[in-house]
């Protein structure tokens, strides 16, 4: 089960690291691209759909922005939070922790909850 | 500022942040949404945006490194989260509504806070007492492997520990930090976990905590692209390069340094909340 554990942690890892690398991509066509323009963030006027909802995140990904890449990236970020808690789940379960694995499920539903309700 | 500039710099500055929070172990997010704000003139919506990402990046690329060790206890981590993300959930709901003035006076509060609880002594040996009866009913303790090697510790005051949990998601969710600090204090002081177990623990629900208050984030426009970017990429580099310097590099001094910076921060922070220029 010890394995198991590190399983988790290993796959944390490479979730960062694609996420990261994603997130890089986009970087790099955003600051091909745009990277003379001047930039102000003093004032909030909010990210627009197109970069904070995950439709427009992938018709934006899809249209090779630089910007929908970098949040795609992101998307993959948390995504990789919701799968620490299923593998965790998973895991409970596999070992038989039945109070565990209804633990789990709460905090994996609580994010679902943030995610969907409120997210995308 | 081109965006290439504002890009560089705040790269350098995530790398700082990252570095600085790897070696010390002290959790280097907490000084980029301060950073941003005032020293790049960044809204503090997007700053608490950009370090919520950072702060579930480094936690995750950390995550192998503390489960390999062993310390992590799973079981407690998942039952405080289900506090924390409650918490989270809320604080990141009650942000949105808030002046970020009002944001700013907490951030600086909540920084003076650490930097003082920084000079508190690690950890308190508990009296022998007998542990809550929570703990013992849901073996809380029990290695899910029925591991050998597995080490035995009584868990206390576990009703304290997963209010403490809560006001940690709540502080996660209204300031975009990972409340590593409070998680440790949780599980360290109100229910007496040893230190490794505290923090190993911490560093993997941390991740989580973050992500219940992104979808608030995320729906309210907060994490914006060109911000994040720089952010996450900076803080994660940083942090690799921490993890390889000399562990032994004077860290009792980096430490104070560390707690100082914090000090200053909080400082400006609370004054420029106070004084409205936000």
């Amino acid at each position: 089960m010890a394995r198991m554990e590190q399983l988790i942690g290993y796959v944390l890892l490479a979730g960062v690291v694609a996420s990261a690398a994603v997130v890089a991509v986009g970087g790099a066509i955003y600051l091909l691209g745009h990277g003379a323009t001047t930039i102000d963030y003093t004032t909030f006027r909010g990210v627009p759909g197109t970069y904070a909802q995950v439709r427009g995140i992938l018709d934006s990904t899809r249209a090779f922005s630089g910007r929908g890449i970098i949040q795609l990236g992101l998307l993959l970020l948390v995504a990789v939070q919701v799968l620490r808690v299923a593998l965790t789940l998973w895991l409970f379960r596999r070992s038989g922790d039945r109070h565990f694995v209804w633990i789990s499920l709460f905090v994996l539903l609580g994010l679902l909850y943030s995610l969907l309700g409120h997210g995308a | 500022m081109p965006v290439i500039v504002f890009s560089l710099l705040v790269f350098a500055v995530a790398y700082a942040a990252g570095l600085l929070g790897a070696m010390t172990g002290l959790g280097g997010g907490v000084v980029l949404v301060p950073v941003l704000v005032l020293l790049f003139h960044v809204n503090i919506h997007y700053a608490m945006g950009a370090s919520l990402i950072a702060v579930m990046a480094t936690s995750s690329g950390a995550a192998a490194a503390f489960i390999k060790e062993g310390y992590t206890n799973l079981r407690v981590g998942m039952f405080l989260e289900m506090a924390a993300v409650v918490g989270a959930i809320g604080g990141a709901v009650l942000a949105a509504h808030l002046q970020p003035q009002v944001i700013a006076i907490v951030f600086g509060a909540m920084l003076l806070i650490s930097a003082a609880l920084s000079y508190r002594k690690r950890h308190t040996e508990h009296a022998p007492r007998p542990p809550h009866p929570w703990a013992l009913a849901l073996r809380l303790a029990d290695r899910s492997d029925g591991d050998e090697r597995s080490v035995e510790y009584p868990i206390y005051r576990v009703p304290a520990g997963f209010g403490l949990m809560a006001v940690a998601g709540a502080l996660s969710g209204l300031l975009g930090i990972g409340s590593g600090a409070v998680k440790v204090l949780a599980m360290d002081q109100a229910m007496g976990l040893p230190y490794k177990v505290s923090t190993a623990t911490s560093n993997f629900i941390i991740g989580i905590t973050a992500a219940a208050s992104a979808g608030v984030y995320l729906s309210h426009g907060y994490i914006d692209p060109g911000v994040t970017m720089p952010v996450m990429l900076g803080v994660l580099a940083g942090a690799v390069g921490g993890a390889r310097i000399l562990v032994g590099a004077r860290l009792d001094v980096l430490r104070i340094v560390f707690s100082l910076v914090i000090f200053a921060l909080g400082v400006e922070m609370l004054y420029n909340g106070l004084t409205g220029a936000f």
